[in-house]
């Protein structure tokens, strides 16, 4: 270990002054990332690795990349391929090799090793292999070197110690010709290479693997050592696809994306309103789970409608349907998908999650996302994602999606299929607490029917409803019903309706109730004010009764009074 | 007689008749040989002075030996698929052989040139 950081040290006085390891960019998508800026300049790599699992290609588009891109011309040592193999087989990767090497940019050299015709008669150096090189590297001004792979010579040459001998020298040799260089070398069983060329190699070591899980292969990238610089170290998933080799390095994204407080409509007016009014938070993350049927698909196309209706761009994903079918049957509940994927604002990609492996689908995620740039994306449905992986490898591959969409500013929605008996709060792929937004969506079963009901079950910050919903798939779309606010439990479809129609009949005969008393009263009411009046004109019978007779009884008296003085007149009294 | 395979018996025959043909004609085929060595080192000169005793010993008269330093003709060396030097290649009599090293083992060589029966 002394020796080696000492070696090092060495290394790097004679790289210059430069207290950095200066690097050297591959160009290849996410390499570069993780290793921080390349492969060390002036150094070997090794990059090591089962059959098929990618090396030479790795050689290739370093070299291609290295001249095209980068001004450095670049020499292919191969020891399997013959020059038109490589040709033509990294010509379907976009790689113009032939018009590189006319240009000057790269040499091929094929090192034709036929065990059957040599025959060692004692001392020799692989000088041959050395002059070889050299002519190449000198006629092109090489700065980069691709052996691909050494351990043909192992086969070829039957002296290993001579070989190994030599090996070592090349190695140095490289280092001092400033050759930044790519070794590649076969996977061992034990040691991380059959020949042990890890031993002459050991500035900087790559190793790809290849795996196949559920009959899916995965290819993986991992920097095992890069001495005298940092390195991500974990393995990454890698894939070859129509552009060559791509790393993808994004579990290395932070938490530390930005966040806004703009709304994005669900596309349900209702359902905006359950969520204080607006929406979605643009760029964050929701989930809609279910059992099979209960309409996650509908709201999930209902949200990338209304995103489409309102100027912006959606994406959908599907993995169980074709997009033809989606936009046949979000017709029949009245959502026009087509109308905005010939505008050129949605675009579908449905593909069959046993099409290609998790990291395929991840990649597609980027690229997609990166070519279209979506506002919105649909993912439609995330659980059987665990069809080609185990569930854990899923999730983390959600995470990495959720992570990077988030990045984004991208709002996702996932629909998961919660399978029959599971509890409806467990989503398959665990992912729930990645979301921000959970909406379940169920089958309610009662009297003989199902009806689907809706629930928030989270809505990370803001004040949203806890109303379960039902909600309704018709003609005109996805409608929430009414809030039942009635006594008693919450009731669905027919139950709701009979349950309303009770409280209707109730209410009415309440109604008709409290009219007849308002009618009995009224009716009291008047015979009262009838017999008020007959009272109050008795009253005014008996007054003027009363007056009438006191003003006769007045008259009589004075009658009487008159009578009684005339009489006296008469009788003279006095 | 063949330590390596076991062809099937037609092969073997041939290869027998062949072998035989050749030994007949020995004194008189042509050999076209090519050392190719890596500039004047010790091994070099050993290998030249190996192949050319071999040749004016067992084939005097009807061989061609030409030396070529890889230095000189680097394109050669690609051409010719040489990695070790040195290197002696037969050209003819077919098959085409290669023989690396300084050529120290002469009776290896005898044998690989067919001037001797293998044993």
């Amino acid at each position: 270990m002394a020796t080696s950081r000492r070696r090092s040290a060495a290394a790097g006085r004679r790289a210059g002054a430069a207290p950095m390891l200066e690097k050297c960019p591959t160009g290849i998508q996410g390499l570069d990332e993780i290793t921080e800026g390349g492969l060390p300049r002036g150094r070997p790599t090794l990059v090591c690795g089962a059959a098929g699992s990618g090396k030479t290609l790795l050689g290739m588009e370093f070299l291609v990349r290295g001249a095209r891109d980068f001004g450095e011309p670049g020499v292919f040592m191969s020891f399997e391929e013959t020059d038109e193999e490589l040709v033509a087989n990294v010509a379907s990767l976009g790689f113009d090799v032939r018009g590189l090497i006319r240009r000057g940019k790269m040499a091929l050299d094929w090192v034709r090793i036929e065990r059957s015709e040599i025959q060692e008669t004692g001392e020799y150096d692989l000088e041959g292999l050395f002059v070889r090189i050299d002519a190449m590297v000198g006629r092109i001004g090489a700065r980069r070197i691709v052996l691909d792979s050494l351990e043909a010579l192992f086969s070829g040459l039957p002296n290993e110690a001579i070989l190994r001998a030599e090996l070592r020298r090349l190695f140095r040799w490289l280092k001092d010709k400033g050759l930044t260089a790519v070794i590649t070398a076969e996977q061992g069983h034990s040691a991380l290479t059959r020949h042990g060329l890890e031993e002459y190699v050991s500035d900087c070591v790559i190793f790809l693997d290849h795996r196949i899980f559920n009959q899916v292969s995965t290819r993986r990238l991992r920097v095992v050592k890069y001495r005298g610089s940092k390195h991500g170290t974990n393995e990454y998933p890698t894939l070859i696809d129509e552009n060559g080799l791509s790393v993808l390095p994004i579990s290395s994204l932070g938490l530390d994306y930005p966040v806004g407080t703009e709304r994005i409509s669900t596309g349900v007016a209702r359902l905006d309103a359950m969520f204080g009014g607006e929406g979605y938070y643009r760029g964050s993350t929701v989930l809609i789970s279910g059992t099979a049927g209960t309409g996650k698909t509908s709201l999930a196309a209902a949200f990338a409608e209304s995103t489409c209706r309102a100027g912006g761009k959606a994406m959908y994903m599907s993995f169980e349907e074709s997009s033809a079918q989606i936009v046949r049957n979000m017709r029949s509940i009245g959502i026009d998908l087509d109308r905005w994927q010939k505008r050129g604002r949605l675009k579908f990609h449905t593909v069959r999650p046993t099409m290609y492996g998790l990291e395929m689908h991840l990649a597609t995620v980027h690229k997609l996302v990166d070519e279209f740039r979506p506002d919105v994306l649909v993912m439609d449905p995330v659980s059987n994602l665990s069809s080609v992986s185990r569930a854990e490898e899923a999730q983390a591959m959600l995470v990495r999606t959720v992570d990077f969409l988030k990045n984004m500013g991208v709002t996702a929605l996932f629909t998961s299929l919660t399978g029959g008996g599971q509890a409806p709060e467990r989503s398959d792929a665990g992912i729930s607490s990645l979301m921000d937004t959970w909406i379940l969506v169920r089958m309610a079963e009662s009297a003989n029917e199902r009806n689907r009901l809706l629930y928030v079950l989270k809505s990370r910050g803001m004040a949203h409803s806890k109303q379960m919903r039902e909600f309704e798939l018709s003609g005109e779309g996805i409608r929430l019903l009414d809030v039942y606010v009635g006594p008693g439990e919450v009731l669905t479809g027919s139950a709701r309706l009979m349950q309303e129609a009770r409280d209707k009949a109730r209410a009415t005969v309440e109604r008709r109730g409290f009219e007849r008393r308002q009618r009995e009263l009224e009716q009291e009411r008047a015979s009262l004010r009838a017999q008020a009046g007959a009272i109050a004109k008795r009253l005014a019978d008996v007054e003027a009764e009363s007056r009438s007779a006191a003003t006769q009884d007045r008259d009589r008296l004075q009658t009487l009074a008159s009578d009684r003085r005339e009489l006296a007149q008469a009788r003279k009294a006095d | 007689m063949k330590k390596k395979r076991q062809p099937s018996d037609s092969l073997a025959k041939f290869e027998k008749a062949a072998r035989k043909a050749a030994r007949k004609t020995d004194e008189t085929r042509r050999y076209v040989l090519k050392l190719y060595v890596a500039g004047v080192t010790p091994r070099s000169s050993a290998a030249i002075k190996s192949i050319t005793e071999i040749c004016e010993a067992h084939l005097k008269g009807h061989y061609e030996l030409e030396i070529v330093d890889i230095y000189q003709q680097p394109t050669l060396a690609k051409g010719e698929q040489i990695i070790a030097a040195p290197t002696l290649i037969k050209k003819l009599p077919l098959p085409l052989r290669r023989f690396i090293g300084d050529l120290a083992d002469q009776e290896r060589i005898l044998v690989g040139l067919d001037l001797r029966p293998r044993k």
